[in-house]
C-alpha cells in the first residue's frame, strides 16, 4: 500500500517569500508617494543614477580633451554658446560632460564604499551581539579605536600612507566605514536575541547561523538600510573632500571634489568653473539626504526626528 | 566622587592613544616601499651615506617590533620625530600651527552655536510655523553642502564681488601684531593693538562661517527636536500652571532638559570640525595644523602627517571626555 503524503513544492517558500517581499515593496512605494519630498529626493538620485550609467549618452563631449582656444567660456545665460552650455574649464573641456562622467566616480565610491561598509559592519556586528565572548570585546574595543579618529582626518591619513587611487579610495572609506554599522547591527542584535521568536527558532534546532541570517537579519533590515542611505550622502562629500585635496581620483579623470579644486585659481575671472561642480555635488547629497529621512520616517519611525 | 570619575575617563584615554599610536605606527610601515628612498626621492639626489643615516635614525634597520617600541618610547616622552621638509622637529611645527587651528575651530564652534541655539529654540517653540519651516530647510541644506564648496562660495560673494572681507590668510601683516599666545584675537586684546584685532577678527569671519554652517545645521535640528520632546513634558505643563513667565519656563525648564542630546551633537561635531578644518584651511589658505598635514602629505614627509594624526586624534579623544564631563553638570543624574 502506498502512503499519500501532500508534499509542499520546493519552490513554495520561495514563491512565499518572494510574495511577502512584493507586498512589503508595494506598501513601501504607495508611503513614499505619501512623501512628497522624500519622493522628490528618491528620483533625483535616480536622475543622477542615469546620468552616470548614460553618460558617454548624455555628454556632448569628450570630457578630458578641450578646446584651447575655447578656454574659460561662460556658461549660456551668461553669454556663452549653446555648444558649452555649462562653459568650459581652463583647458577648454566642456564643464557640463565633465560633470555627467564625475557623477560616475561620486557615485560609484559612495555606493560601493557603503555597500563594503554595511556587509562588513553588520556582519561583524551580528556575530558580535550574538555570540559576545573574546569576539564581541576584540571588536568592540577596536571600532573605540577607530572612533577616536575624525573620519576625514582618517581618511586623509590612509590615503596619504597608501598612495591614490581607486581600491586605495574605497579602503579609506571603508576602513572605518564599517564602524557605525557594526555598532547599529550588535545592538539591534543584543535586543532582538532576547525576544521570543528567537528562543523559538532555537527550541526548533535552528543553527546558530540560520537563526542569524533567515530569523533576526529581516527584522534589523530597515535599521540598516536607512543607516546605509544617510551614510551615502557623508562619503560621497568625503570623496568629494578628498579628490578636492588632491587625494581622490587622479586627473584626468573628472571628479567633481578636483573639479571645484582646479577651478580656484580663475574664481575672480571665471565663477563657473568652481560653482558648478559643486553645486552638483550639494544637489546629489540634499536628495539622498531628503530620501533617507523621508525612508526613516517610513521604515523605521522610532527613530524620526521631530 | 565626580574627580575620581573623571581621572579614570582620564586614564581610559591612554589605551586609546596608544591603539591611535600603533595604528599610525602600522599605516607608516604598510606604505609600499621604503619611506627613505620615497622622501629622499622626493627631495632630490642624496647622497648614499645620508640615505643610510636617515634609515638609522628612523631605526629602519631594526626589526618590527623594536621599531614600534622605539616609535612608542619616543612618542610617550613627545618627541614626534624630526620633519624633513620643514628641517625642524615635529612637535614644534605642531606646536606652532595648533593655535591657528584651534582658533578657527573655536571661531566655527562660536558661530554654530550662535546661529543654531536661538533658531532650534525658536523653531521648537513655534513648530511648523513659516520661520520653522524655513529654518530647517536651511539646516538641511547645510548638513548637505561639502564646507570647501561652502567656502568657494563665500569668497566669491564677500571677497571677490563685494570687496568687503580678505580672502586668506589670518592677519595683514601691516598690523605689526605682537605675538603672545599664537592665538590672534587673543594677542591684539593682550597688546591692546586694535587694528590687529579688527584684521584678524575679519579674517576669522569667511572661514568659521564655512567650517561651522555644518554645525549649526547639525546643533539647530537637534535643539529643536529635543526642546519640541521636552515642551511636552508633565514638568513644564506643571511650570506653566504655577504661572511661571512664558519665556522663562522655555529657556529654564525646557532648554536645560533638551541641552543633554544637544551637548552630545556638539561633541561630535568637535570631530567634524576638526576634521572640516583640514580641507577649510585648504580653501582659506589658513596656517593651521589642516593645511601642514596636506603640505606634509604631498612632500611625503611621513614624521610630520603621522605626528599631525595623533595630535588631531588626541584633540578628538580630549573634546570627548570634555562633553562627557560637561554631562555630569548639566545633568547630574548622569554618572561617567
Amino acid at each position: 500500500m502506498q502512503t499519500t503524503q501532500t508534499t509542499v513544492p520546493w519552490w513554495y517558500p520561495l514563491a512565499l517569500r518572494l510574495r511577502i517581499w512584493a507586498t512589503n515593496a508595494a506598501g513601501f512605494l504607495r508611503d513614499l508617494a505619501g512623501h512628497p519630498i522624500a519622493l522628490t529626493g528618491g528620483l533625483v538620485v535616480l536622475l543622477y543614477v542615469a546620468m552616470a550609467i548614460f553618460a558617454p549618452q548624455i555628454a556632448p563631449h569628450d570630457p578630458t580633451k578641450g578646446e584651447l582656444l575655447r578656454r574659460l567660456e561662460p556658461p549660456v545665460w551668461a553669454g556663452g554658446s549653446m555648444d558649452y552650455w555649462l562653459g568650459t574649464d581652463a583647458q577648454g573641456r566642456d564643464l557640463w560632460s565633465r560633470i555627467v562622467f564625475g557623477s560616475r566616480i561620486s557615485l560609484w565610491v559612495g555606493f560601493v564604499s557603503v555597500a563594503i561598509s554595511a556587509i562588513v559592519g553588520v556582519l561583524l556586528g551580528c556575530l558580535a551581539g550574538y555570540f559576545r565572548g573574546a569576539l564581541d570585546e576584540v571588536l568592540s574595543r577596536f571600532s573605540d579605536l577607530l572612533l577616536a579618529f575624525p573620519y576625514l582626518i582618517f581618511a586623509i591619513a590612509v590615503m596619504a600612507f597608501m598612495g591614490p587611487g581607486m581600491t586605495n579610495l574605497l579602503l579609506a572609506l571603508t576602513f572605518k566605514g564599517w564602524v557605525e554599522f557594526y555598532r547599529l547591527a550588535r545592538g539591534e542584535m543584543l535586543s532582538e536575541k532576547t525576544k521570543e521568536y528567537v528562543a523559538a527558532a532555537t527550541a526548533v534546532g535552528m543553527g546558530h547561523l540560520r537563526i542569524i541570517v533567515s530569523e533576526v537579519l529581516p527584522n534589523i533590515f530597515h535599521s540598516v538600510l536607512v543607516l546605509a542611505t544617510l551614510r551615502l550622502g557623508v562619503m560621497i562629500v568625503t570623496e568629494a573632500s578628498l579628490s578636492f585635496l588632491g587625494l581622490g581620483i587622479q586627473p584626468p579623470t573628472p571628479a567633481w571634489g578636483s573639479m571645484v579644486s582646479e577651478g580656484r585659481d580663475y574664481l575672480t575671472t571665471s565663477w563657473w568653473v568652481s560653482t558648478l561642480p559643486g553645486l552638483a555635488i550639494l544637489i546629489l547629497v540634499l536628495a539622498i539626504n531628503v530620501f533617507g529621512e523621508g525612508l526613516r520616517d517610513i521604515l523605521d519611525p522610532r527613530l524620526k526626528i521631530e | 566622587m565626580r574627580g575620581v570619575k573623571i581621572l579614570e575617563r582620564l586614564l581610559y584615554t591612554i589605551p586609546i592613544m596608544f591603539g591611535v599610536a600603533v595604528l599610525v605606527f602600522l599605516f607608516m610601515r604598510m606604505t609600499p616601499g621604503d619611506p627613505v628612498d620615497i622622501m629622499m626621492g622626493e627631495a632630490g639626489t642624496v647622497a648614499p651615506g645620508e640615505m643610510e643615516q636617515l634609515r638609522k635614525e628612523f631605526h629602519l634597520d631594526e626589526p618590527l617590533h623594536v621599531q614600534l617600541y622605539l616609535f612608542l618610547a619616543d612618542a610617550v616622552r613627545g618627541d614626534l620625530g624630526y620633519s624633513y621638509a620643514y628641517k625642524k622637529p615635529v612637535t614644534e611645527l605642531i606646536a606652532e600651527q595648533l593655535p591657528a587651528t584651534i582658533e578657527l575651530a573655536l571661531g566655527a564652534l562660536l558661530f554654530g552655536l550662535i546661529v543654531a541655539v536661538p533658531i532650534g529654540i525658536w523653531s521648537a517653540v513655534k513648530q511648523y510655523s513659516v520661520v520653522d519651516r524655513l529654518s530647517m530647510a536651511g539646516a538641511f541644506l547645510g548638513v548637505s553642502m561639502p564646507a570647501f564648496w561652502l567656502g568657494i562660495l563665500l569668497i566669491l560673494i564677500f571677497s571677490v564681488k563685494l570687496r568687503w572681507l580678505p580672502v586668506t590668510g589670518r592677519i595683514d601683516y601691516t598690523a605689526g601684531l605682537q605675538v603672545v599666545t599664537g592665538f590672534y584675537v587673543l594677542d591684539s586684546i593682550l597688546t591692546g593693538n586694535t587694528t590687529a584685532l579688527v584684521s584678524s577678527l575679519k579674517h576669522l569671519v569667511l572661514p568659521s562661517v564655512a567650517l561651522g554652517a555644518g554645525t549649526a545645521a547639525m546643533v539647530a535640528r537637534v535643539l529643536r527636536s529635543s526642546m519640541v520632546e521636552s515642551l511636552r513634558q508633565d514638568y513644564v505643563i506643571l511650570a506653566r500652571a504655577k504661572g511661571v513667565r512664558e519665556t522663562w519656563v522655555v529657556l529654564k525648564h525646557a532648554l536645560r532638559n533638551a541641552l543633554i542630546p544637544t551637548v552630545t551633537v556638539v561633541g561630535i561635531q568637535v570631530g567634524v570640525l576638526l576634521g572640516g578644518n583640514m580641507i577649510v584651511e585648504q580653501v582659506f589658505s589658513w596656517p593651521g595644523l589642516g593645511r601642514l598635514a596636506v603640505r606634509a602629505i604631498f612632500s611625503r614627509d611621513f614624521p610630520l602627517v603621522q605626528g599631525v594624526v595623533m595630535v588631531y586624534a588626541l584633540t578628538f579623544v580630549l573634546a570627548n571626555l570634555l562633553v562627557d564631563i560637561l554631562y555630569t553638570y548639566i545633568n547630574p543624574k548622569i554618572t561617567l
